[in-house]
């Protein structure tokens, strides 16, 4: 009798329940896309975080640097300088440089030693992270100019128009090329940045790299970034310049996280070559630390703030909260927007069912007293009401798991992509600046040579790479999959049980208010 | 003038019409005393019953008249256990209707009392069949037996081609029909009739109070009828009236 009386009464009342169920199924969809989506943006956040971290990196430590202090940002083109042109009138000159990023500084390896002895501490690695910046050129030779023009940069005498630079006419050019360099132990496979990549050509790096070099000393050997080695035209068996020494390109590899999208590092040399071209010996810039259970992240990075004071230590939240560019804003719009309209449309179709279903009681007044006045308990009158809004709660929330699955459906197959960096100037975490990016920007401009020494990142004490056009090289690419989860199912199915027993307990409550007599005067 | 104010009256024996059960009459079905009902009506004390004095004996078929707001559907509503009195008793075969709990009360309407109304009150959704069903969901009748016995009770009462219909789709003799059958498939010792036949035109107004004078011959059921109708009235076994909330007998 239950459910042939349920039966009947929805679709006798169909308008009604279809309306119900319509706005159930909206908002239980919306709420089912909006958390495959977040659990996509993490899942995003995940991929970028290990892409530049590694996978399984639990805590970074990173030290920052001195303000003006060491750092790719000031080139010094002296007059005898690069080489003369034939005509003489001009020089060209192409300088490197490989320093620790600019914002962070270099710390004794010994610090890693410190961490590794810290209580559940499962894994470490550390490595040093550097910036490449080529910077070459072509300025007016000032040695032929001082004979008998004098003057200063790009300038003349009075009688004469000046001549040579660039343009043949006292003009200048310039170019920058930048891009990160990140010396690795090829033995750490357990934590770190080689745990997030994948060889794709050649091999990857050995330990035995460490020491194939002369007497001894780490060999001169580098692997590429496959999106880094496609934009620079290398592949394997090419070289690489860093620090103005040629390194042997020996592999190619990619991101575990996906095709396309781009590891930490454009450049890995073996941590001791690193150390050695920038002349940071003994030096790491970045420890990376597994905690043997997630539950020890805390305690772990408490321990190492005691034991190093001086460095800054980031757990993989103070790492996801770090993550720039549009996956910061989808996350952004996630959580802000996507949840408080799932909120609302949740609040608005709730309070539709609830509406619809004290309006039904009241309809059904004579109805449900009747069923009071031939003996139906209380109770078995409630069971009837809630359970109609529970079913109409049901259908909505089917109606809504399968309008959530096609619109997560819709938006895998749109393949959105976002671009995600992790702090404010490039990957590499605990740098204090990140706005330096005009030096970089400007730096094709034709400046006179005495704008040489602004260079990249003379903005000021940037982000790593020391403009935006490195951090923009360095944003890692992230296919957004919504993905559809158990949790997701459950929740969609929970709302709509949700939504139909609070309808059914407020509908259900006035009918167990009813008094049959009234009923019954009602029509009496 | 009441009953009560007279100490005579509605509280005497009934004279049984022709064919009517005589053997259990004698004793009480319903045992009334100083029954009153006030219920407050916007700024305005309603006085729905005052001092009602009444006894009605077990298979009594009974008629209550008197002019709209005289108190007679509140009478039958403390008679069926829907509504509790001011103060007052009201006894139904030895349980007081005015004290026992809500939940006893709703068992006593389930199994002791039928109720048939001028509005029928089918629910519209339902087949007639299961209409009649409904009266057995609160005695947990198995769905085999509950089937079995609405077929049966729609039989009696002259239905029982018409189990698979929807109210909308029988007339207003029939749908009373249906009601009927409703009241009376748990098998009640008191049936409670509000108006039934008022919504009705005269020839089905015949044709009801018939078949609710045999069921009343054939089962030995108390019967207490709410009606305007004098007609009506007329052909039940004892005749009260109520005007101003009080009782007396015609």
């Amino acid at each position: 009798m239950f459910f042939t009386y349920l039966r009947r009464e929805l679709s006798n009342r169909r308008k009604q329940s279809v309306i119900i169920a319509i706005g159930m199924a909206v908002a239980i969809a919306l709420v089912m896309i909006v958390n495959a989506v977040a659990a996509g943006v993490s899942d995003a956040q995940d991929d970028v975080l290990d892409s530049v971290y590694g996978v399984g990196t639990d805590i970074t430590v990173t030290q920052a640097g001195e303000p003006g202090g060491r750092g790719p940002g000031r080139f010094d083109v002296g007059s005898d300088d690069g080489e003369a042109s034939d005509d003489g009138g001009s020089r060209s000159f192409d300088q490197d440089q490989l320093a620790v990023a600019r914002g962070t500084a270099s710390f004794d390896a010994s610090a890693l030693d410190t961490v590794a002895g810290i209580e559940h501490v499962a894994g470490t690695t550390g490595t040093l992270v550097l910036s490449n910046t080529s910077f070459s050129g072509e300025v007016p030779d000032f040695g032929q100019m001082q004979g008998g023009q004098g003057g200063g940069p790009g300038g003349g005498d009075a009688q004469s128009a000046p001549t040579g630079g660039a343009d043949g006419a006292g003009g200048s050019a310039f170019s920058i090329d930048a891009f990160t360099v990140t010396g690795v132990d090829p033995a750490a496979d357990a934590v770190g940045p080689l745990t997030a990549v994948e060889v794709s050509d050649g091999r990857g790096l050995e330990t035995a790299d460490n020491t194939s070099g002369d007497d001894g000393a780490a060999g001169t050997v580098a692997v590429l970034d496959s999106t880094y080695a496609e934009s620079a035209d290398l592949a394997v068996g090419d070289t690489v310049t860093v620090g103005g020494t040629d390194l042997d390109v020996v592999g190619v590899v990619s991101s575990t996280s996906g095709e396309g999208v781009s590891t930490g590092s454009d450049v890995y040399v073996p941590l001791a070559l690193a150390q050695s071209l920038a002349d940071l010996d003994g030096q790491v810039s970045n420890v990376y630390v597994q905690a043997d259970s997630s539950e020890h992240v805390d305690a772990i990075s408490d321990a190492i703030s005691a034991a190093l004071p001086d460095v800054s230590v980031s757990t993989q939240a103070d790492l996801a909260s770090s993550v720039t560019g549009s996956l910061s804003t989808a996350s952004d719009l996630v959580s802000t927007l996507g949840l408080w309209l799932s909120v609302i449309v949740l609040a608005a179709a709730f309070g539709i069912a609830i509406l619809f279903t004290v309006s039904g009681v009241t309809r059904r007044t004579r109805e449900l007293g009747t069923l009071k006045a031939i003996g139906w308990p209380n109770g078995r009158v409630v069971g009837q009401v809630a359970g109609e809004s529970l079913v109409q709660g049901l259908i909505g929330g089917v109606a809504g798991l399968a309008l959530g699955l096609v619109g997560i459906g819709v938006i895998n197959a749109l393949g959105i992509t976002l671009s995600g960096a992790t702090g404010t100037g490039g990957f590499t975490f605990g740098g204090p600046g990140g706005f330096g990016g005009a030096g970089g920007a400007g730096a094709d401009a034709g400046a006179g040579p005495g704008a040489a020494g602004g260079g990249p990142g003379g903005g000021g004490g940037g982000g790593p790479f020391g403009g935006a056009a490195d951090a923009a090289q360095s944003a890692v690419d992230v296919a957004l999959h919504a993905p559809v989860s158990v949790t997701v199912i459950v929740v969609a199915i929970g709302l709509a049980v949700l939504g139909g027993l609070l309808a059914g307990l407020v509908g259900g409550r006035r009918a167990a208010r009813l008094r049959p007599a009234e009923a019954l005067r009602s029509v009496a | 003038m009441s009953a009560a104010e007279v100490g005579v009256g509605p509280t005497g024996p009934a004279t049984a019409p022709t064919g009517a059960p005589t053997e259990t009459k004698d004793r009480a079905m319903y045992e009334i005393s100083q029954l009153t009902k006030t219920y407050t009506q916007g700024k305005r004390t309603v006085h729905a019953l005052q001092a009602v004095d009444l006894t009605i004996g077990t298979g009594e078929l009974v008629s209550i008249q008197g002019p709209t707001g005289g108190g007679k559907s509140t009478l039958l509503q403390m008679l069926g256990g829907l509504d509790r009195p001011t103060s007052g008793s009201i006894t139904l075969d030895g349980t007081d209707l005015a004290r026992v709990s809500d939940s006893r009360l709703t068992r006593v309407r389930a199994e002791t009392i039928g109720f048939v109304f001028q509005g029928f009150n089918l629910i519209p959704t339902l087949t007639a069949q299961e209409n009649v069903e409904t009266a057995l969901v609160p005695g947990k009748v198995p769905a085999a037996a509950r089937a079995a016995r609405a077929t049966a009770a729609l039989e009696q009462v002259g239905l029982g081609d018409r189990g698979a219909h929807l109210p909308v789709e029988l007339s207003g003799g029939q749908q009373q029909r249906v009601a009927i059958a409703r009241a009376l498939v748990k098998a009640p010792t008191v049936l409670l009739a509000d108006e039934p036949t008022g919504n009705l035109d005269e020839q089905t107004r015949d044709e009801i109070v018939d078949l609710l004078e045999g069921l009343w011959k054939e089962q030995g059921l108390t019967v207490v009828m709410v009606t305007h109708d004098s007609t009506v009235a007329r052909r039940t076994q004892r005749r009260l009236r109520i005007a101003g909330g009080r009782l007396t007998e015609i």
